[in-house]
């Protein structure tokens, strides 16, 4: 098995037939776009329902606090841009307007993480997690693919509160369905294994299943993890993965300083203490290349992931 | 144009009164605060609240309720003070001001406290928040309009002027803006810290329709608001002239007292000056 094997699709554009779907559904849902509407695909949404979308132009401060604005008088709103100008060019707005007074606003991100390719640094945020995870009240979802996206988008519109969903702009490897409901603080286990627990995120939840396939030829059973909700997170399958595998890899395509991986690790420092390693981006910002070079460049292929599980294998029982 | 009434003016007036006293008791005992801000604000709150807007303090969250936004979340005493007084929280409750546990916290929060439509604190914000509000009543077929006070050290932000273009564009008309423009921010005189002149012919510039009136006069300001309610097709800015620490003699026009509580001294002449009782 290898990555040609796996389909690829388009997390955006399944999160826009969510969103058309329950526009459809709902009055409630308003979208709002920032110039960026036909890249993260919000122009399918304005197209059915003109009266709900509203564009603002290249002004996110505001398009953040006029969807306060609109959820404060009951509407559901999803603002969504691309994540390097979704969250820290509006932190400030997020923080006050939308996740102190908990306002139903939905935060879509799209274009996150080193995949975003050519655009180089400027656009290819990585400490997002980071700052969307220290908002009090705030709910932050990384789907590990496109059917995981439609599931998590209606699941998203069912919830009350602020929510930050990410996702790359790149086609991604389709591993899960889009059958039954996602569960928001809830993660999956796509494979079960006793040796080691491989714990990804977005896109490198493809890379830990086959790591997961490669060690078996080793006869390394690695149980893998979608932990598509990063905060609330779910210590308990954590828990339970760390205890029963003894050694734990998370991999994300985000900093691994301040991301998934920083957050497992204090999940398991305070409540089981196995070898842990961290694959995801070092301390530094991205660049110009094609997003599998990049994702090379960084450390963030199946390889690295096998590196990581044997180094956690081999702090086993010390 | 529109008469008013002698006693209305009066009743006004006396309210007026009333709550700069409350404001200075409230800032005085929490021992920190912004009495400039609040003090130069509160003719437009009182007007708003004791005469313009559509409101039952008995039903805060009643969905076809006018809303007001104070953008300068600072000057929150006055408001606080404001809603005291219409009857959606105690009146006693407003000592608790910036206390713990107390819902009447520095900067509003629309989660603590009744009336309170929006947290504000971060300034340049409210004037997006009160866009959106303003498009969710066109959505729903609501006739609410939506008041929102900034400051004018709030020009100074980008937002602002976002939201401005965006109200304009969206031809936003249930939405007046009102510029609590006392000339002082807290480092100094607005037009050192950051020109912003010509004001006027700025919003106008924007697609805003624009008064300007003596922030301090219930007739002007009753006359301003009730004519905006007029305009069709784009939102409405009042430049309300006022002067920051109105009515107490030695925090009118003192940029010292941007962010400062009295001390005991001082809070005893205020009261004198208000005729209120320490």
């Amino acid at each position: 098995m290898n990555l040609k094997d796996f389909k690829l699709e388009s997390q955006r554009e399944y999160w826009a037939k969510a969103l058309v779907e329950l526009g459809r559904k709902r009055k409630d849902i308003v979208v709002l776009s920032a110039d960026l509407s036909s890249s993260v695909k919000t122009s399918l949404f304005a197209k059915d329902f003109p009266e709900r979308h509203f564009n603002v132009g290249i002004a996110e401060q505001n398009m953040m606090s006029i969807a306060a604005g609109l959820a404060a008088c009951g509407k559901t709103a999803f603002a969504s841009t691309f994540a390097a100008f979704g969250t820290g060019r509006v932190y400030d707005q997020i923080r006050q307007s939308i996740a102190y007074p908990k306002l139903n606003v939905k935060i879509i991100a799209t274009h996150a993480g080193i995949t975003v390719g050519g655009d180089g640094a400027t656009h290819q945020i990585v400490e997002d997690l980071a700052l969307m995870r220290a908002l009090p009240n705030m709910t932050v979802i990384v789907p590990a693919d496109a059917p995981e996206t439609y599931r998590a988008i209606k699941a998203v519109a069912d919830y009350i509160g602020p929510v930050y969903v990410r996702m790359g702009r790149a086609n991604i490897p389709t591993i899960t369905n889009s059958k039954g409901k996602f569960k928001i603080g809830k993660a999956t286990v796509l494979r079960d294994g006793d040796d080691v627990s491989l714990i990804g995120t977005g896109i490198m939840v493809s890379r830990c299943l086959l790591a997961a396939e490669e060690l078996k030829k080793h006869k390394i059973s690695a149980r893998v993890i979608d932990l598509s909700t990063i905060k609330p997170i779910d210590t308990k399958t954590i828990v339970k993965a760390a205890r029963e595998t003894g050694g734990v890899v998370t991999a994300e395509e985000h900093s691994s300083i301040v991301g998934m991986g920083s957050a497992v690790a204090m999940c398991l420092v305070e409540n089981a203490h196995v070898p842990m390693k961290r694959v995801g981006i070092p301390d530094v910002f991205g660049q110009s290349g094609d997003s599998d070079e990049l994702m090379e460049t960084y450390g963030l292929t199946a390889e690295n992931i096998i590196e990581a599980a044997h180094d956690v294998l081999g702090r086993k029982g010390r | 144009m529109a008469v008013y009434d002698k006693r209305l003016i009066s009743k006004l007036e006396r309210k007026a009164n009333l709550i700069r006293q409350h404001v200075v008791r409230m800032i005085y005992l929490a021992g920190s605060g912004h009495p400039g801000g609040s003090l130069s604000a509160v003719e437009v709150i009182v007007a708003l609240y004791f005469h313009v807007m559509n409101i039952d303090p008995k039903k805060p969250d009643w969905p076809n309720r006018d809303r007001f936004i104070l953008s300068k979340g600072h000057g929150c005493p006055t408001w606080y003070a404001t809603l005291a007084e219409k009857g959606y929280i105690p009146v006693e409750e407003l000592d608790t001001l910036r206390k713990l546990g107390s819902r009447l916290q520095g900067h509003p929060d629309m989660r603590a406290c009744p009336g309170v439509e929006a947290s504000t604190g971060s300034e340049g914000q409210g004037l997006s928040m009160g866009v959106g509000m303003a498009l969710a009543a066109r959505l729903d077929r609501k006739l609410y309009h939506v008041y929102v006070m900034i400051g004018d050290g709030e020009l100074d932000c980008g937002q602002t002027w976002e939201a401005a273009m965006a109200a304009s564009h969206f031809h936003v008309d249930n939405l007046t803006a009102i510029v609590d423009r006392n000339m002082l921010q807290l480092d100094g005189p607005t037009a050192h810290i950051m020109s912003v002149e010509p004001l006027a012919d700025k919003w106008k510039a924007f697609g805003w329709h624009v008064t300007e009136i003596d922030g301090h006069n219930f007739k002007e300001i009753l006359r301003a608001l009730e004519k905006s309610k007029d305009v069709k097709g784009r939102p409405n800015l009042i430049i309300a002239h006022t002067v920051k620490g109105k009515g107490v003699s030695y925090m009118e026009g003192a940029v010292s007292f941007h962010g400062k509580a009295p001390n005991k001294e001082e809070y005893e002449q205020a009261m004198e000056e208000l005729g209120g009782k320490p």
